[in-house]
This record gives structure tokens, sequence and C-alpha cells, in this order.
């Protein structure tokens, strides 16, 4: 299973994922998010929505010196928090930056595919893939 | 409020000494919420009385309230100022990213003093703030600026960047602040007051936890009220066509101003409606941050150019109802790729667009008249219709060439008074007039208004209501109804909520909602706040010098039928005396 962004273009920016994905820790603001909406150097210019690909071979993994970022059957990582240094490698190593930073627990938050945020795009940007 | 909210943080940045602190205004924000609350409580305290509004003292209050990133469509900011047009209260709402970056970084308001030596923009960082050199942004258009500083700062998608353009920096008394490239602190001149302190750009950046009362029912309520939003018609409404949508309606029912109010419909304002300009032009719609309603609607504008083939430039505008209003069919715009042009020129230097349209339609009826003539306007020969001569004339008020249009720098109400044409100026209690004439409601709303703007207790839409019903309030039940809706619209924007959600957030709902932010209110006693924070936006105007007994009613309104018919001056004054009687 994995989060997959099907139509960049339709997003209108409106962060409601985001406000989604951080709602799951039962709180408001945003700092939990594991999706970043930013503008492409310009609101004219639509969106970037970043979300965790679940690749099959992670880098955020491979450079993981502790093994608290295991591999997941088909496809991303799960993340054993016991395990994790907060050396933050694993956030260097995602080339679209999608391993984001808890600043209260020092450690990495990555998607883990729930699909919480989906309902909560009204323009059906977000999909679950399964 | 929840001990934990960082809401109750006030910046107090000094922009002389070039020095920052942080205040605990728990005190504030548990009796006011936020928003208009606070921030006009903040102005009572920060703005000694009398002074121009271009001294240093002037405060820049910008403030946010408790809904603010806990619940959707709240995302509009709160500034607070005195303002440069018209000598008294300054209030200015808008969206973009502005209220979200705000109230993650920490912070329920910022309070900005002082005057700066040399250009300046600031960056809040959580709790840092950093003074840069703006020397090399002096000049540039509001775009350009928006476009140095994204890639000089930190925080794409989490921040806000508050900038203005050249017409701030020139002190051009109605200079808007925009925010997010799209959106602005249109009406009352914040823009000039960011001018007068050398102040090019604010920007604020932040992420963070917000703390509720229960995350269980903060999540069940959260989810009640974003169906409501995704579902409403009324806010499909706003995601379809948006604000444009009003043009056809309101040209209809005979209310949709044109010509500087010669007239009030149109047999071509279609070409200019909504719809038309959806079809030919609408490039992208984008959202304000956490409004999953996107009702900002951006056209693009292709064009070639002139001299060298096979190049082509494409803009991109974002247009609403008030400007089509103002910059096309006030001033006989009906192409509507050339209010585009007009409208993409305006934004480039940062003038409030409604009152530009407004001024420049005052200029052309004058020009009409023979009060003013080619000696004044520099050889332009203002006429209905002709955007490319606005255009110029724009540049012109810009660059304050001469006396006439330095005095358009200031307003319609300070050129009529120079030149003439008093009866077609077209101000309510100083500030230009929004884009309807509907009838008695629309203007008295204006100008009781604590900030003279239609949103203020939207008297227009009590117009349509009596239109529709068929049946004239009398001038009590007129002023009750203005007076209520100005009341609730203060809690609304002290929350902060965008307008546009009033139909879904009830008072019922309102209090639900404060109940998760740790705030015990009944509707009832909402409702009570909100005439106090009414009543307490009046006690700064009135030791400001506002007096109903000045206000000046342009005899246009009542030339020219509205959707109501003839509008009656009795019944006008009555009502005004009525709302006088209550508030003061």
């Amino acid at each position: 299973m994995k989060l997959v962004v099907v139509e960049t273009e339709k997003c209108i920016g409106c962060e409601s994922c985001m406000f989604a994905c951080s709602r799951r820790a039962g709180e408001g603001g945003l700092s939990k998010t594991c999706i970043s909406v930013r503008s492409v150097g310009g609101m004219e210019r639509g969106f970037v929505v970043v979300v965790c690909r679940a690749c099959e071979d992670p880098p955020c993994a491979n450079v993981c010196p502790t093994g608290a970022l295991e591999r997941r059957k088909g496809g991303g990582v799960v993340f054993r928090s016991s395990k994790c240094n907060g050396c933050p490698y694993c956030v260097s190593a995602c080339p679209i930056g999608a391993v984001f930073w808890d600043s209260e627990s020092n450690k990495p938050m990555i998607c883990v595919a729930c699909g919480y945020c989906v309902p909560y795009c009204p323009y059906g940007v977000l999909e679950i893939e399964k | 409020m929840i001990e934990g909210d960082p809401l109750r943080r006030v910046l107090y940045v000094d922009l002389t000494k070039k020095i920052f602190y942080i205040k605990d205004r728990k005190d504030l924000f548990e009796k006011w919420l936020g928003g208009v609350g606070v921030g006009i409580q903040l102005l009572l305290e920060e703005c000694p009385p009398g002074i121009d509004p271009f001294s240093p003292e002037n405060p820049i209050i910008f403030t946010v309230g408790p809904l603010n990133g806990l619940f959707p469509v709240a995302s509009k900011t709160i500034a607070t100022f005195k303002s440069p047009h018209t000598g008294n209260l300054g209030e200015s709402h808008a969206g973009g990213r502005s209220a979200i970056a705000i109230r993650m970084a920490g912070y329920g308001g910022i309070v900005i003093k002082g005057k700066s030596e040399k250009p300046v923009y600031i960056v809040v960082d959580g709790d840092k703030v950093y003074f840069r050199d703006a020397s090399a942004l002096w000049g540039m258009s509001t775009f350009a600026t928006g476009r140095v500083i994204r890639e000089n700062e930190r925080g794409a998608g989490f921040r806000t960047i508050m900038r203005i353009g050249k017409a701030g920096e020139e002190l051009i008394t109605y200079s808007s602040v925009t925010t997010e490239t799209y959106r602005h602190f249109g009406r009352l001149g914040l823009g000039a007051v960011f001018g007068s302190k050398k102040l090019k750009a604010v920007v604020v950046v932040g992420k963070r936890q917000l703390p509720v009362s229960s995350g269980r029912e903060y999540r069940i309520l959260y989810d009640k009220i974003f169906k409501l939003v995704v579902e409403s018609p009324a806010m499909r409404k706003y995601h379809e066509l948006g604000t444009p949508e009003n043009v056809i309606p309101l040209n209809k029912i005979g209310a949709l101003p044109i010509k500087n109010l010669k007239e009030a419909s149109s047999s071509e304002a279609e070409n200019i409606s909504g719809e038309r300009i959806l079809r030919d032009y609408l490039g992208r719609r984008i959202a304000c941050s956490h409004c999953p309603t996107g009702c900002i609607h951006i056209a693009a504008l292709r064009e070639p150019y002139k001299d060298e083939p096979y190049f082509y430039k494409t803009s991109m505008i974002s247009y609403d109802y008030e400007p089509i209003y103002a910059l096309g069919t006030m001033l006989g715009i009906f192409d509507p790729e050339g209010f585009l042009k007009l409208l993409d020129e305006v934004e480039k230097i940062g003038m409030d667009a409604m009152s530009t349209g407004v001024i420049l339609a005052w200029a052309t009826e004058a020009f009409e008249k023979k009060l003013i003539s080619k000696e004044e306007t520099m050889g332009l020969e203002l006429k209905w219709g002709d955007y490319e001569t606005y255009i110029f004339a724009v540049r012109n008020i810009l660059k304050g060439e001469n006396e006439f249009y330095r005095a358009l720098r200031r307003g319609v109400e300070y050129a009529s008074s120079i030149y003439g044409g008093k009866e077609f100026a077209m101000a309510m209690g100083g500030n230009e007039m929004p884009g309807y004439h509907t009838g008695p409601g629309c203007h008295i709303g204006a100008l009781v208004g604590s900030r003279h703007g239609h949103l203020d207790n939207a008297g227009y839409s009590i117009d349509q209501d009596m239109l529709k019903k068929n049946r004239i309030l009398s001038p009590e039940e007129l002023g009750a109804a203005i007076l209520k809706e100005e009341g609730w619209r203060q809690i609304l924007s002290s929350l902060v909520l965008c307008f546009f959600a009033r139909g879904i957030y009830t008072p019922e709902i309102v209090s639900e909602t404060l109940r998760v932010s740790g705030f015990e209110l009944s509707p009832a006693e909402l409702q009570e706040l909100g005439e106090k924070i009414h009543k307490e936006k009046y006690k700064f105007k009135l030791k400001e010098g506002f007096s109903f007994e000045d206000l000046r009613i342009p005899e246009r309104i009542f030339q020219t039928k509205s959707a109501l018919g003839e509008i009656s001056k009795e019944y006008m004054m009555k009502t005004i005396e009525y709302i006088k009687k209550k508030l003061v």
C-alpha cells in the first residue's frame, strides 16, 4: 500500500491533507504532517505535492545506521522509534524530501500510508494504491 | 483558553531600534478572543490619539484567533492600524497563508512600530526576528518582491510573504499589502503605512501543533464542519465561479454600478461576467491555507509582443467581483482583456483596486463635465471603456506627475474637495464605495460600517433580501439588522473565519468549536461580545474625530435608481440616526 499523487494539477494548495495528517496525533496545527504542499515558485504555476513514494529500495533505509527504518513488504519503510538515534541521515537521503522531521521527538516522520488524508482532498489529488 | 496555546503570545517589533520582544497577553485573548477583538484593543493601547498615520508611532497590528490552524476556513488575518486614507480606524483582512503562518509561528498577534532608516524587510521565524536589508528591493513590484524573498528565505508552504509595491513606498493612501501574490490587505492603506516605515515586506514562517481540549471531540467536530464546507451549495458557488458570479444577478436587478453609477445595469455586463472570464481566461484556481473551497480564480492572459513575432507573455491575474466592478463596469470597461490588463497594472504597483477604480471613475466624469481638462490630466483624454488611457492615468498617479495626480493619490474625497464634483465622488466615510447599488442598505452599511466597506455588515445582502421578500423594512428594522450583522461579524473576524463560511459557522457551531479551543461561550454570550467589540471600534473612531453628522452622502445614489427603486434620503437619515443612537 502506498499513498500516491494522482493529479498534481488539481491541487489548489489548501493544505487540508497536511492538516489531516497532523491531526492524527489528536491535535491541531501542522508539525506532525508527513505531506508537503508548496508552490512551484509562485502559486500561479501550481503546487508540488510531496508524499513518500514507498520505494522498493528505499534510500532512507539504506543510509540508516541503526536499522530503525525497516523495509516494508511491497515498498516503503516501517519506522522503529526505539532503534532511532536521531542522526537525520534519512532526511538528506530522500531525494524528494518525503522524510519529515519531528522536532519534539527529534526523529523522522514518514508516511505510513494509512490513507487518513485522502478524503480531506475534495479534488482527488491523493489516493491509496493497493 | 487552553494553557499551552501559543495564541496568547504577542510579538512586538521595533523597526527604529531593530529590536523585538514577546509578551504574554492572555488577558487580551481570554477576554476578546483574537482577530478584531484583540486588534482593536492593541490599537487603543498602541496608537497615541491624534497622531499622523505616517508617524513611526502608528502601529501595524496583525492578529489571528483561536480557530486559525484548528478548523477549516479559519484562514484570515486581521490588520489594524490608523488609516492614512480616512485618518481614522484602519482595519483590513486577508487570507493567503498569512493566518496559518502567524499561528504556526506561535503568535496570536504581531505589533510593528517605529520606522527604519533604510528599507527593510523582516522575517519572523518562530521565536526569532531577522531584520533584512531591503534597499535592493525598494522600487520593485509586488510580484518581483515576492519572487526574490521566496528564494531568499526558508519555509516554502509554511510561510507568508506580505509585501508592498511602489504605491506603498510612494505613500499613496490607498496602497495595499499583497500576500501570496493574489490576496490583499486591500483597503484603507496598510501598504502606505508599511511604506512610511520603510518596511517592504513581512515574512512569517512556522510549523507547530496546537492543543485542543479533547482530541476525540476535535476530530468529530472537524469532520462535521469539513463536510458542510465541501458539500454546501453556498461554498460551491465560491469554488465554481467565485465572487464574479455576482455580476449577472446584480446587473439583472439593476444594482451593478456602471460608469461612476450613472447607471445601475448594462446590456454589456455579460461580457465581463464570471461566466465569460471563466470560459475564456480561467487558468487556475487556488486556495488560502486550510480552506478546501479554493475561491481564488486566476485568469491567464496571453498577449503577443507587438514588435517581436513569436514572442508571447502569459500573465496570471487573479480576479474577483470587486475588481470587476471597480476596474471594469464602473469605468465602462466591458472587454475582459482590457479589464485584466488594467487590473494587472494596479496589482503590480500595489494599489487597492476598488479605490483606484472609483477614483478613475470620478476623474472621467469630472473630465466629461469639464471640471478638469487635458491640462490637469496631462493630455490624457479620459473616457469610459478606454483601458489603455486608464493604464497611463494609473502610472501618472503613481509618479504623482502634477498637482492633479497628486490629489488623486489621496482618494476621491480629497480630489473632489479640490476640483469639485462632490455629488458624484463615490466615497462613503472617506472610503471609495463598493460595487453595490442594491438599495439603501448597502450605502447605509458602508456609511456606518466601522471600516466603511461592504463586508462590515453586508447591507447589500439585506437589500437583496428585502427585494426577494418584497417587503421594505422600517428604518429602525433596517438599522437593527445592520447592527446585528456587524456585531456578529466581529465574532467571525475575531476567530478569524472567512466571511464566506458565515452560513456554516452559525453561533451554535462557533460555540462548539470554541469549546475545543478552551473557550466556554454560549451563542448568546458570543453575540453580546460581538456587539461589545463593535462598540470598542467606535470608541477609537470617535476619539479620532469620527462623527455621524459629518457623513457625506454623494447625491448620485439618489439620482440613479437602485434595485429597490429610488432611494429616499429621509429614510437613510432616519436609519443612520437609529444606528447612531445604538452605537454611541
